[in-house]
């Protein structure tokens, strides 16, 4: 027995090397001008055994140092460890310059995972927003986002992002062959990467449905492009369409009703909608040029859209109710594959200036469009469901990587691989917990 | 043959003139018969040399068009068919009318742009090449056309030494 586990070892260790390659790392490019100091100390453990099985407290610092709002106080340089209101000496927090302060404690039982956090304002001396949350121990790391959340919301007055997931491809070069094309789930901050589909052919435009409980993506896999739904629970899996020439861009509505996508099987590229229920087809463009890359506004009544109907690609708006269509950006010969924010007002696009692709956002009242990235291939933006980040694929260092940058330009990092290429980035929903 | 009558050797002379009056019918009838198969054989042979000839044309025609290769290169986000696209394209229609094979052209594009757009211009490649060859008599049922926009670049770099060989529709 003794033998069989040693023999074990190396494949363990294998294993865990691999997962740890797929992995995203962070490297926080830019910060906010004026990020709000926060103390977050290590949560006390009382569960059994010697320590929680994650850092709590280290995925709370991470989480708040990466929204560029937050500058959390290295660990070394706090005068004391409180896991409970009666041993903190605000003092020892004024003299670190921290003005909040975050505590918590940890505990397990039968693998149920509870944190109990407390937030308290060091200027004021008073205990501003706590809570419980609890799960399962192998979702420790959600749980804590789950309390960067609060954290976030309280002292910005925007509610969090961390408890989320992405969607990306991962892609790796093997010389002289095929790339492998890989679909891959993973926390909002890159951690615990999963696999959901691998394929020799490409797979691109993954999307969520509006409750994050099932994606869409476009898959090669049959030698053409075909669009599937996938249930993440239960990993049942549906192909949607099968139509000759493109099937592209799936976009879920609102409502979770319908798909929106690209087809070409009428001649030249057009919007349809599925009715996820009887897969019933509308087609809502006609238009000789190329019309693609839907995506719904959050009240479900219209679509933006990319078309180079007027000689070069610009973002327009379909209209459900009358069947209209209006153009929505004039500024720039090329603005492309829009997404847009909860509050229906920001729309992140790729634009280019100057032969380069920027990631860019329009505010549709003022019809102001604002340049968010300096790189050269930015493409794909997805935007957080609280609307704060937007996170996109870019080339670095020759490579394809996920950067985020704030929707008001000022927090940027980077999410590179630790090998082959990452892209197509696609921000989940709140999930329901 | 001491033991043989006059009868009975009158008998073999009998039977042997009649055996060569038949031989010499015979004989006549195998004329007629060579000079059928020799037709045959030479229309045969003529038949093989045509096909044969016919073959060794469509081997230069399928040198010819390989001596183009299979991919043909357009300029960025334009689908317009350049000049020397068309000379090679014209290659191979004359090769590919002589065949039935199926016809793949699987179109691509650059990594500038978002990758849902270069899609539907990877198929505005595709089918330029497809409308081409249909207008120069290749029918339509034997084309499949798909677009694998940037997801298949040849060179994986960045600059236009790079994109330029990224744009571009591969015959298969």
């Amino acid at each position: 027995m003794k033998r069989l586990i040693l023999a074990c070892a190396p494949l363990l260790l294998l294993v865990l090397a691999q997962c740890a390659r797929a992995e995203l790392a962070i490297e926080i490019t830019s910060g906010s001008d004026n990020p709000t100091p926060i103390a977050v100390v290590p949560f006390a453990w009382q569960g059994q055994g010697a320590a929680s099985p994650e850092d709590i407290a280290a995925i709370v610092d991470s989480d708040l140092t990466r929204s560029g709002l937050f500058a959390p106080v290295d660990r070394n340089d706090m005068l004391g460890r409180p896991s409970r209101e009666q041993d903190i000496y605000y003092r020892d927090w004024r003299a670190i310059s921290a003005d909040y302060l975050l505590i918590g404690r940890v505990s397990s039982t039968a693998g149920q995972m509870r944190i109990e956090y407390e937030l308290y304002d060091v200027v004021r001396q008073a205990r501003v927003e706590g809570g419980t949350v609890t799960g399962p121990e192998s979702e420790a790391r959600m749980l804590a986002h789950r309390v960067s959340d609060a954290v976030y919301k309280k002292v910005t007055g925007i509610p969090g992002a961390f408890a989320t997931r992405l969607l990306y491809v991962a892609v790796t070069h093997v010389p002289g062959a095929k790339d492998y094309f890989r679909l891959t789930l993973s926390d909002s901050d890159g951690a615990r990467p999963i696999v959901l589909l691998e394929s020799r052919e490409p797979i691109l435009a993954p999307g969520w449905s509006p409750d994050g409980s099932q994606i869409v993506y476009v898959s090669f896999e049959t030698g053409r492009p075909a669009i599937y739904r996938q249930n993440l629970s239960t990993g049942a899996r549906e192909q949607l369409t099968n139509f000759k020439g493109l099937n592209g861009a799936p976009a879920w509505s609102p409502d979770g009703r319908t798909l929106a996508m690209v087809l070409s099987k009428d001649g030249s590229p057009d919007i349809y909608l599925m009715d996820l229920s009887t897969k019933q087809l509308t087609r809502i463009t006609r238009h000789y040029a190329i019309d693609t890359e839907p995506t719904w506004m959050p009240d479900g009544r219209s679509l933006l859209f990319t078309s180079d109907r007027g000689g070069r690609p610009q973002i327009y708006r379909y209209d459900l109710r009358t069947g209209t269509v209006e153009r929505v950006t004039y500024e720039g010969v090329y603005n492309a594959r829009a997404r847009v924010a909860q509050d229906g007002r920001n729309v992140v696009l790729v634009h280019q200036e100057n032969g380069q692709f920027h990631i860019a956002v329009l505010d549709l009242v003022t019809n102001r469009l604002v340049i968010l990235t300096s790189t050269a291939l930015d493409e794909s933006p997805s935007i957080a469901p609280n609307g704060s980040m937007v996170l996109y694929a870019t080339k670095y260092q020759g490579r394809g990587i996920l950067a985020a940058v704030s929707v008001d330009g000022g927090v940027k990092f980077r999410l590179p691989a630790r090998e082959g290429d990452v892209r197509e980035p696609a921000w989940s929903p709140y999930m329901s917990q | 043959m001491k033991y043989l009558s006059v009868a009975g050797k009158a008998v073999i002379v009998l039977f042997t003139a009649a055996l060569l009056a038949a031989c010499s019918s015979s004989a006549k009838k195998d004329d007629a018969d060579a000079a059928a198969a020799a037709a045959a054989a030479k229309a045969e042979q003529e038949r093989a040399a045509a096909a044969a000839a016919a073959q060794t044309e469509l081997r230069r025609k399928m040198d010819a068009a390989a001596a183009y290769g299979n991919v043909f290169y357009f300029d960025f986000d334009s689908y317009n068919l350049k000049p020397e696209a068309i000379e090679s394209l014209n290659a191979h229609i004359a090769y590919l009318k002589d065949t039935d094979e199926p016809i793949r052209l699987e179109g691509h594009t650059d990594e500038r742009g978002t990758r849902e757009y270069n899609m539907a211009l990877g198929e505005r490649r595709a089918n330029a090449v497809r409308d081409y060859m249909v207008l120069n008599g290749i029918p339509s049922y034997r084309i499949e056309t798909v677009s694998y926009g940037e997801e298949r670049p040849i060179a994986t770099g960045s600059g236009e030494a790079n994109w330029s060989q990224n744009r571009r529709v591969e015959l298969k």
